[in-house]
């Protein structure tokens, strides 16, 4: 206690010196970062409250997406009573994460189908735009990637599946996407995208919401642990090596035929032309055999 | 003379033979047993003509034997059965799948035996090349008139080929029983039904009972690998003997006519030629097969009734009938309670039956028309058939607009247009584009020969420009040599000059009443085939036009003193000692 004194003293003296305001305030300063880190939630920049990100969200909504969408994600009908922009109730985030995420909002141009382009808004935005669609009615959430990863499995039950998902996906999928991924058309030019290489959460979020002219696949016709397995299979298709060589784009028999003309009967015919040149003769000129 | 490589002695022995070599000796055993050296005397030193265009048949040949070599390696391990069983291979994706035993033994030949991939993959490239290769020689044999006769037969022999070639490409395509297969039998199947009345029934038979049944796949083995394959053989066959005996068609040029055949013997010539074209096919179909994917099977997964996928193709020779059937409006008539469904049985069992029979029929038709009784053996270019090769460029533009309609779905997503849209255009364009195609080609064909008549009469453009001594500038044009002016005119004239057909008369020049109910058809389809050709010149014109020419150099001659005949610069003859103008002047 007398030691403390004293050393309390000690500074005490200093008490009037002239760099004493400034160490009172570092000291000050120092205390309340100190005390801010240590009880504060966890990480600063993500302190906004889900009102302000609703809040964040609604300005970024009326500003982007308002004209089709209309001013409560109402949806807009044109005069001739056209769909300009369908509701946006109950669509949920897992649906304006996928579709802002991948670029395909907002739309470059009306057509057929929104295209797919780098997006225009960073994920933070994406999320406080997701945020206020989901304040308008119950939907989907984004999912976790713990919905489509197979981390924690053992070898054989990750094996069963890929193998399931590939069943899944050839029976649910390949009539529209292609056998491998690779896309296909739809009437009055909408197409199934190609969809080999697209990030897991964004196939889950499709399946879930079912954007464009694709059909949702709710939990009820697949359920998350299928959506995972199809998700697996995708992959393991990447992984794989192109065992029979260079896939011509995996658009079946199509692109077959056309190498088979080009490159096979282009070669031969080539060789034909090479082989009739180089003809017995007695003179190295030219001679009309 | 040196004879002592043939006797020994010129002295008082009488001469003896020298003893025969080893190869000489096998061959003298096999000539006494076998009789082949009086068939090899003649058939080894067989002349056939050279021109890169005669080999084009040679690749399907070969591309045949390349097939009949995997295709026995194939069946090595192939199972053609539609039993059921769970796969335990070594591709992890479909591993503890149920799937029939065909499909299974296909995954096995791909994955787990040896070089199993490459064989496949091989044996299906070379299939492809077989049957677009004897299109390709269809359509030289075409234009180039080799179709005539005698060659008629022959024809109808490679139209039937190119038929079996398609049969056995479909039949191979179907039996690994994946997904992709599975769709084509299905597909068949429902062409089959929609023929009228007898469809079920033959669907029912062909199946054993309602499709998929279990019978198809190992019926549809025997096809491909016994029936049609024994066929091809003998057609084959047929083809070259025939070919053999017709003697091969030549260009027309100096020395060759209707009666010989100019160019290089069987041995050695030709036999290294062919035997080299084959191991370059062999090449180029390991090549394809090593390095470009065709039918992944694995990824199609096992053939499952409740599946399909997008891009579900036949392969490209039955591109066409699948085109047909895609842009073919909906039409279908209910009559007595059955339906007739005009919009599968129309293009995809009447118009190939219908485009087969006019292929098959197409020399009988041309003889018919034109009259000609006479041998062909001389071929000529398609310039101077002007119909004849418009005729084919338009069934081509058909063949190649339904083939491109076959494949809607994937111009559709590449190009980024709607399949309806390029199903509308379609519909317009296969009726349209041949017309378009026939008009443009045969005037085509008619300028071409306006512009060859144009060099034999005023010989071809030097490249040299001449200025006269007024200041006008113009160009010097020579007379052909005579090895390509004969190549020029070395074709007959019309019979029908202009197309105007002239009524036969008889000796007292009384108009020969017409004969046949057809023909004023023929009369009006021979103004067609004849009409608006340029004959080639006469002998007069011909003369005319070399008067000129040497006129013309003889007065050009005295303006620079020594006669530029301008061949000094288009690699004629060598010019080394010869100078534009006289060096002494």
């Amino acid at each position: 206690m007398r030691l403390l004194n004293r050393s309390a003293g000690r500074i005490s003296k200093h008490r009037r010196g002239p760099v004493a305001g400034l160490v009172v305030l570092l000291l000050g300063l120092l205390l309340t970062g100190g005390l801010y880190a240590a009880f504060s939630p966890a990480q600063a920049d993500e302190t906004i409250s889900s009102d302000e990100q609703i809040a964040k969200g609604r300005e970024l909504f009326l500003v982007s997406c308002s004209f089709c969408h209309g001013q409560n994600g109402e949806g807009v009908r044109s005069a001739d009573g056209n769909q300009l922009g369908p509701s946006l109730v109950g669509v949920g985030a897992a649906a304006v994460d996928f579709q802002v995420g991948t670029g395909r909002m907002p739309m470059a141009q009306p057509g057929a189908q929104a295209q797919a382009k780098p997006p225009t808004f960073t994920q933070d935005e994406i999320d406080a735009l997701a945020a206020y669609v989901a304040s308008l009615g119950p939907g989907p959430a984004v999912p976790d990637e713990s919905d489509y990863s197979l981390e924690g499995m053992s070898d054989e039950e990750r094996q069963a599946a890929i193998t399931r998902g590939g069943q899944i996906f050839l029976t649910n999928c390949t009539a529209c996407h292609n056998f491998e991924g690779s896309g296909g058309a739809m009437p009055r030019g909408g197409y199934a995208p190609h969809i080999r290489g697209v990030e897991p959460k964004y196939i889950y979020e499709a399946l879930l919401t079912g954007p464009q002219n694709m059909p949702s696949f709710g939990n009820g016709d697949l359920s998350p642990e299928e959506k995972r397995d199809v998700i697996a299979y995708l992959g393991s298709l990447e992984d794989m090596p192109n065992y029979g060589g260079f896939g011509l784009g995996g658009l079946g028999p199509v692109p077959e035929g056309l190498a088979a003309w080009v490159i096979g009967i282009g070669l031969l015919v080539g060789a034909a032309v090479w082989i009739a040149a180089h003809t017995t003769r007695s003179t190295k000129k030219k001679v009309d055999a | 003379m040196d004879t002592t490589k043939v006797a020994d002695t010129n002295g008082t022995q009488p001469a003896a033979a020298s003893k025969p070599g080893r190869v000489g000796t096998l061959a003298t055993w096999a000539d006494e047993r076998l009789g082949l050296a009086t068939a090899m005397k003649k058939n080894l030193r067989k002349v056939f003509p050279d021109h890169w265009s005669f080999m084009l048949g040679e690749i399907a040949l070969w591309s045949f034997v390349v097939l009949l070599l995997t295709g026995v390696f194939l069946t090595l391990w192939f199972t053609p059965s539609m039993g059921e069983t769970t796969y335990d291979g070594t591709y992890e994706q479909l591993r503890g799948i149920q799937m029939s035993e065909a499909f299974a033994s296909t995954l096995r030949i791909s994955f787990d035996v040896r070089g199993g991939l490459l064989m496949r993959q091989m044996h299906h490239w070379a299939a492809m090349l077989f049957v677009a290769s004897m299109m390709v020689h269809l359509l030289r044999v075409w234009f180039t008139g080799a179709f005539r006769k005698p060659r008629e037969l022959n024809w109808v022999i490679g139209c039937l080929l190119l038929l079996l070639g398609t049969l056995e490409g479909f039949t191979g395509y179907s039996l690994p029983d994946d997904l992709l297969s599975g769709t084509g039998i299905r597909a068949a199947d429902g062409f089959i039904k929609a023929t009228p009345v007898v469809g079920t029934y033959m669907s029912f038979f062909l199946f054993g009972g309602e499709f998929p049944g279990e019978s198809i796949i190992p019926r549809l083995y025997t096809v491909h690998v016994l029936l049609i394959p024994g066929l091809l053989l003998a057609l084959i066959g047929a083809h070259m003997l025939l070919l053999v005996y017709h003697k091969h068609t030549q260009w027309p040029g100096p020395g060759r006519t209707e009666k010989n055949v100019v160019g290089f013997p069987m041995l050695p010539v030709y036999a290294a030629k062919a035997g080299g074209f084959f191991f370059i096919v062999f090449g180029v179909t390991a090549l394809m097969g090593a390095l470009l994917s065709i039918n992944p099977v694995w990824k199609y997964g096992p053939y499952d009734p409740s599946k399909v996928t997008a891009g579900s193709q036949p392969d490209w020779y039955m591109g066409w009938p699948d085109g047909a059937l895609r842009i073919m409006p909906g039409i279908e008539t209910h009559i007595w309670g059955v339906t007739i469904s005009w919009n599968v049985m129309l293009p995809i069992l009447v118009l190939p039956m219908l485009a087969f029979t006019v292929l098959l029929l197409l020399p009988f038709i041309d003889a018919w028309v034109t009259g000609d009784k006479r041998d062909h053996h001389l071929l000529y270019r398609p310039r101077n058939a002007p119909t004849r090769t418009a005729l084919m460029v338009a069934l081509m533009t058909m063949y190649g607009l339904f083939w491109a309609a076959g494949g809607n779905d994937i111009i559709a997503i590449k190009l980024h247009a709607s399949i309806n849209q390029i199903t509308y255009f379609m519909r317009a364009a296969v009726l349209v584009g041949p017309i378009l195609a026939f008009v443009i080609t045969r005037r085509w064909c008619i300028s071409l020969q306006r512009k060859d008549n144009e060099t034999l009469l005023h010989g071809y453009e030097t490249g040299i420009i001449m200025r006269s001594a007024e200041g006008g500038y113009s160009e010097r044009h020579l007379p052909l040599p005579e090895s390509r002016a004969y190549v020029l005119t070395a074709r007959d004239r019309d019979p029908v000059a202009n197309g105007e057909v002239t009524p036969e008369v008889d000796a007292n020049g009384v108009a020969a009443p017409r004969k046949g109910r057809l023909a004023g058809l023929r009369d009006r389809m021979r103004t067609v085939m004849w009409a608006d050709n340029v004959q080639k010149p006469t002998l007069e014109e011909l003369e005319a036009g070399h008067h000129h020419a040497d006129h013309e150099h003889e007065l050009q001659a005295s303006l620079d003193g020594h006669a530029a005949d301008g061949h000094q610069f288009d690699g004629h003859h060598l010019v080394s000692e010869e100078h534009l103008r006289d060096p002494h002047h």
